[in-house]
């Protein structure tokens, strides 16, 4: 009855991030990171869009089963300056399916050059209501009682809110190892909210094997990623916070689809106990190049 | 007399100032690459399959912008047949993968992997 209730609520969601990177055709491959929360300094590449849906399925005590999906999509505007948009949904068992807001957010490498630790910044705005569950970062105390209320409930409450990363990541060795530091203050009159994220990753093999393949280790990217609220202004302490670990696994297809899989861990009794995240992704080449001819005039 | 050594020193001044901007405007993308990774050589070099690796990463990565002939779009996309990258060291092209160039819309390739970069370097090697 259950399961009925959440395959039945989760459908649109599902349908949406099962279709959206099918319907889409054109040829692309990139060397993303199979972060979920964590980023890195890897920006989108000039003129390319990718499109990703991010997808968290949880559990949090004393609630149903709710499946929350942001759609993001993703716009290199410059080398240096990637620009962001995510639009948030979800659906509950036994409950509803919701449309619950949106983000904007851009992304400035500081530095011109590769360093051994190179800094980004990551100014975002977000609009969404208190029933989104998409769990994009975990700052201040937010907790599974946050995302047990009833949608009816938690729609009511609009969060329009700030949010400053400092990201700091370095690729040595074929590891990319980034420290996210986070910072997020509701416009309103609440607090200063912080979190961290962390992760790591590498591919599982480092030489491309020369020959178009599909399951070759060079087109897996293995990592673990640690994230979690680390209190506010007002109470700056870790009593009463979340904490998770997730491993992590991305598998690079033909054709620029990506598909990434974390089963994350919660660490506190304010954490969700598991949080299963499932990403897919494509990436278009050069859009900018489709509304000019060739000799570079508007088509 | 005065009139002619002033003159002389303007000649002189324009045609240094001349010779200064016209050796900014050509310099090299490798001018500022340090000594000790211009003098790298490819661990790959001479290995076949390397330069066949090299070019399905190239068609990965590369050929969105530099076009699957390298030869770019004749604009902001340079063509890699050129005397820069015949004269770039192989140490030359791997830094400034992992550099790219930012200000000007090269993206760093330091997220590939470190095998992959001299891949590349023996593919871009392979066809001027």
């Amino acid at each position: 009855m259950l399961f009925t209730s959440l395959k039945r609520a989760l459908r649109p969601l599902s349908w949406l991030a099962l279709c959206m990177p099918l319907w889409l055709a054109s040829l692309a491959n990139a060397q993303e990171k199979p972060y979920f929360v964590t980023y890195s300094h890897d920006l989108e590449e000039p003129g390319n869009l990718d499109i990703e849906t991010k997808t968290a399925l949880a559990r949090p005590d004393g609630s149903t089963h709710y499946g929350a999906t942001a759609l993001e999509l993703e716009y290199g505007v410059r080398a240096w300056w990637t620009s962001e948009l995510y639009l948030d949904g979800q659906a509950t068992a036994q409950d509803s399916t919701i449309f619950t807001g949106f983000r904007i957010e851009n992304r400035l490498r500081m530095v011109m050059r590769e360093h051994a630790v190179n800094p980004v910044l990551y100014v975002e705005y977000e609009n969404t209501s208190g029933a989104d569950k998409t769990i994009l970062e975990v700052v201040g105390h937010d907790g599974q009682s946050d995302l047990a209320e009833t949608n009816a409930e938690a729609r009511k409450e609009h969060q329009h809110e700030a949010e400053l990363k400092l990201i700091l990541s370095s690729n040595v060795k074929d590891w990319n190892i980034a420290e996210n530091f986070i910072s997020e203050k509701d416009l309103g009159h609440d607090p200063w909210e912080f979190g961290y994220a962390f992760g790591a990753s590498r591919p599982l093999r480092g030489a491309a094997s020369g020959r178009i393949c599909t399951f070759c280790a060079e087109k897996f990217i293995a990592g673990a990623e640690a994230y979690g609220g680390l209190g506010d202004t007002d109470a700056l302490t870790l009593h009463d916070t979340s904490h998770y670990v997730a491993p992590l696994i991305g598998w690079q297809l033909p054709k620029g689809l990506r598909l990434s899989f974390s089963p994350g861990f919660g660490l506190t009794s304010t954490s969700l106990a598991r949080v299963y995240r499932v990403g897919v992704a494509y990436e278009f080449n050069q859009i900018g190049n489709w509304f000019h001819s060739a000799n570079g005039g508007a088509q | 007399m005065i009139c002619s050594h002033r003159r002389i020193f303007s000649l002189s001044s324009i045609a240094l100032f001349a010779t200064l901007a016209f050796a900014a405007a050509v310099h090299s993308h490798f001018d500022h690459v340090p000594a000790k990774e211009h003098a790298r050589n490819n661990p790959l070099a001479g290995q076949p399959q390397a330069v066949a690796a090299g070019a399905l990463v190239y068609s990965d990565h590369c050929a969105e912008c530099h076009k699957a002939d390298a030869r770019g779009d004749g604009h902001k996309r340079p063509s890699l047949h050129s005397e820069n990258v015949r004269t770039a060291t192989d140490g030359d092209l791997e830094w400034f993968l992992r550099q790219g160039d930012l200000a000007h819309g090269m993206p760093s390739w330091s997220s590939l992997p470190t095998e992959q970069r001299w891949q590349l370097v023996a593919y871009l090697k392979s066809i001027q």
